[in-house]
């Protein structure tokens, strides 16, 4: 039961808050409620295929695959194989980290992850089309190049910064029993 | 609608390759899927929390009351950290940083406020943290804000 509590200790955190703004700003707290529930529905149906995707990537694709297509070794093509799957019309960006996670598990760069990461989130197809639309081209365009190399530069900076240590040393591990919010007690 | 069909086709085609090629494999790909699906359900529901409060309290014509038609630092500065804090569906977001654009706001302010709001994640975060852990999600979103700021301000320099 408390294991639960600490589990959910921030969903619950914020259904608070929602209580409280229900209570003293009702009228905001209708609109959240309606986004909630908006967003619940989209992730509904995004995430299980997603996670299922995932699982069978971890399930079939061997490391040393991945390792070559989009390790450190991989070079530029490594970068723009990401840059590409980036960019795809794949949806939102909290569906990008758990797969950036298993990638990144199975020997992809940082850097390349970064760049993946950072043109799904910044640089989508579908969302360029928008913004043509409503910003003109040349604010679309001067802010496509200038984001990619700012993503390029992240990389490196991030590279240096956590590369030099194996995945695990920071990457959180994939089954939870070790991390349960016990692991100060567990190490003793 | 376009991403529901890109992600099932996907997975429809390589479920049937997988359950064709190992029917053992296929079901541990599905305990995996599960127990990274379990695992994050409690920040999942805390990004959608999180999400449905900002856009909540943060509605379009807070923001435009927010970020304005003034010109100058603290409204880029301001537009960098509203567009880093809310997660706003593009379709909303450009439509929103046009009008700001006509009514007198200047290239940097909407640029920081383009470019953070797509760059960097607060409402995303603890899932972030979640899979792919603390410092990563520091690094990556503290060096996309200063990116944003730098391209905010190159742009406000050339246009």
């Amino acid at each position: 039961m408390m294991e639960m509590i600490k589990k959910f200790r921030l969903p619950i955190l914020i259904g608070f808050i929602y209580v409280v703004l229900a209570l003293f700003v009702p009228i905001a707290a209708s609109r959240s409620t309606k986004v909630l529930w908006d967003y619940f529905k989209e992730m509904a149906m995004i995430m299980p295929p997603v996670f299922l995707l995932m699982g069978l990537m971890e399930v079939w694709v061997p490391k040393n695959e991945i390792q070559k297509w989009l390790g450190s070794g991989a070079g530029i093509r490594g970068g723009v194989i990401s840059f590409v799957l980036g960019t795809l019309p794949t949806g939102p960006l909290y569906v990008a980290f758990p797969m950036t996670a298993a990638l990144l598990r199975k020997g992809a760069s940082i850097t390349n992850m970064i760049l993946f990461l950072g043109s799904w989130a910044a640089l989508k197809i579908p969302q360029l089309m928008i913004e043509i639309k409503f910003l003109g081209i040349p604010f679309t365009a001067l802010r496509f190049v200038l984001t990619l190399a700012g993503l390029i530069a992240m990389g490196f900076i991030m590279e240096t910064a956590l590369g030099h240590r194996s995945v695990d040393k920071w990457l959180p591990p994939e089954d939870e029993e070790a991390g349960n919010g016990m692991k100060g007690k567990m190490k003793i | 609608m376009g991403t529901f069909v890109t992600i099932y086709s996907l997975l429809g085609i390589s479920l049937v390759l997988s359950l064709v090629k190992s029917r053992e494999k296929t079901k541990k790909a599905f305990k995996v899927a599960g127990k990274a699906l379990l695992k994050s359900a409690p920040s999942l529901l805390a990004v959608l929390g999180i999400v449905g409060l900002t856009l909540g309290v943060l509605t379009p014509d807070t923001i435009s009351n927010l970020v304005g038609a003034e010109a100058g630092f603290m409204a880029t500065i301001a537009a960098a950290v509203i567009g880093a804090v809310t997660l706003i569906p593009s379709l909303v977001a450009f439509p929103l940083a046009g009008s700001l654009l006509r009514s007198g706001a200047t290239v940097m302010t909407i640029s920081a406020f383009i470019t953070t709001l797509v760059m960097v994640g607060v409402v995303t975060a603890p899932m972030e943290i979640k899979t792919l852990g603390k410092k990563f999600t520091v690094l990556r979103n503290g060096l996309g804000f200063l990116v944003a700021l730098i391209i905010a301000g190159i742009m406000g320099l050339i246009l």
